[in-house]
């Protein structure tokens, strides 16, 4: 599948922060499942995720995938927002000796790759920290 | 008449100082600072655009006024430096607020003056009755040639709008603009770096059409600028805007709130949007605020508006443009700015 069709179709993730809310037991998945993974309820509702949590855990990659190279080095972490969700994502705009867990973070819109010069520019969500 | 719904703004926090710039090219800096009346300029991260700086913006004005985005029936963004030659930037904003599908999307383009024009073409949409709300965004992360005069001042930011039926935070109450074909300042397609007319860029440009502007928007509302509580001029360094505010005879006092580009540098299509977000943040109830606008090639456009009493308790929602200029920012050295900018030609 190319690149732009497989971005386009998670659009509502990565621009709207779209999750899946259970309609038996309440979770919130992220991505959407089609099976709720702690009811196994089929049936959910479409909730837009809190757009603030605190960070879980946190690491800086200095060796990173090719086309993240020329971002490197960057933090990465896993929060857990405000409504339980656990998401994983790149953290904007920090300085490495502030990165701690617990630390208060929201998702801002951001480019998070780009096909190369003549390619699609792919957006999305990264933390960043409140200050 | 249409109205001023929601507002917001968006600065990223890099930041070069003048002297930073001038040392790399041997300039002098204390007379850059003098002559432009600026300290430094903002500076996009390498995964920041016009886009996402709309989108951030247009979250801030959305978080003010709380309104439905799926209202929103027109997405305009005016920028000269839009990410893609061919692909509009408006679809991935509109995506990204929730406004889509039933919504009309335009990318402006006029030089510094895009933003305004995307404001006005919102007001006219909504007064026509053919939208409800409207968004109108101003945006840029532009670039100088390296060590041109324009280096020390393009800037990024962004300027939300939305713009709806009745009074709002704001209700509009006059527009003008004032145009003609002036070349000043220039792109031609495929080129990196804009090109300009030096000393030309003043006078017959700047000057003559925000002037020209600005008088002809005195005399339709048959006012006097004392009658006007700030003004706000688009800003391509510090030293114009003042000046022009001056010489049509508005104070100093009335053009400070608004008056960002000493530490924030020319955002193009940002400059007098972001200048009238900093206004709005501190504006009462009753105040007039007088606008005008200026793109190279050339025009102005120029706004009345007065400050309603939903103002006060709307804007505490989102953060001050003052806030997001003056907090947290972070200095880079020439090296990271040409890094950050795509400056540096790198191997095959
Ligand atoms: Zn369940």
């Amino acid at each position: 599948m190319s690149t732009s069709a497989r971005y386009w179709r998670e659009i509502p993730q990565r621009y709207r922060y779209e999750g899946a809310k259970c309609k038996s037991c309440g979770k919130i998945s992220f991505p959407p499942r089609v099976v709720c993974k702690s009811c196994g309820g089929r049936e959910f509702e479409k909730v837009e995720l809190a757009k603030q949590g605190k960070l879980l855990t946190h690491t800086v990659i200095r060796v990173g995938p090719s086309q993240f190279a020329d971002q490197t080095p960057y933090a990465v972490g896993v929060a857990e927002l405000d409504d339980g969700v656990r998401m994983t994502a790149m953290i904007a705009d920090v300085d490495f000796e502030e990165l701690k867990v617990g630390m208060p973070v929201k998702l801002e819109f951001r480019k998070v790759r780009d096909e190369g010069e003549a390619g699609i520019i792919c957006y999305g969500y990264k933390f960043v920290p409140v200050r | 008449m249409a109205g001023i719904i929601g507002y917001g703004a968006y600065v990223p926090r890099n930041r070069i100082k003048v002297e930073e710039i001038a040392k790399v090219w041997g300039a002098d800096a204390p007379s850059y600072k003098k002559g432009l009346m600026l300290r430094e300029k903002s500076v996009p991260s390498p995964d920041q655009d016009v886009i996402t700086m709309s989108v951030e913006a247009t979250r801030h004005a959305l978080t003010r006024c709380g309104i439905d985005p799926q209202k929103i029936g027109a997405v305009y963004i005016g920028s000269e430096s839009h990410p893609y030659a061919v692909k509009p930037s408006g679809t991935v904003v509109a995506e990204a607020i929730g406004a889509t599908p039933d919504c009309h999307c335009v990318d402006f383009e006029f030089a510094c003056k895009a933003g305004s024009e995307a404001m006005f073409v919102c007001m006219g949409l909504v007064d026509a009755g053919a939208i409800e709300y409207g968004l109108a965004i101003g945006a840029d992360t532009s670039q100088g040639a390296p060590g041109d005069a324009l280096e020390y001042s393009a800037a990024a930011g962004a300027a939300a709008y939305i713009i709806g039926p009745g009074d709002g935070v704001a209700k509009m109450l006059a527009t003008h603009s004032f145009m003609t074909d002036t070349p000043d300042f220039w792109r031609r397609e495929y080129m990196h770096y804009p090109r300009h007319a030096g000393r030309f860029t003043g006078e017959p440009a700047y000057f003559k059409h925000v002037t020209g502007c600005a008088k002809a928007m005195l005399e339709k509302t048959n006012s006097k600028p004392s009658d006007y509580a700030y003004a706000v001029f688009h800003q391509p360094n510090g030293k114009f805007p003042m000046r022009v505010g001056q010489q049509l005879g508005f104070t100093k006092e009335q053009i400070e709130p608004g008056w960002l580009a000493p530490t924030l540098g020319n955002t193009y299509s940002g400059s007098s949007p972001m200048g009238l977000t900093a206004t709005l943040d501190i504006a009462e109830p009753g105040d007039k605020i007088f606008m005008v606008s200026y793109g190279s090639g050339a025009g102005s456009d120029g706004f009345v508006f007065e400050a309603t009493d939903e103002l006060p308790k709307m804007r505490v929602k989102a953060p001050f443009t003052r806030t997001l200029l003056d907090e947290h920012k972070v200095y880079i050295d020439y090296g990271t700015y040409t890094k950050y900018r795509g400056k540096i030609r790198k191997g095959e």
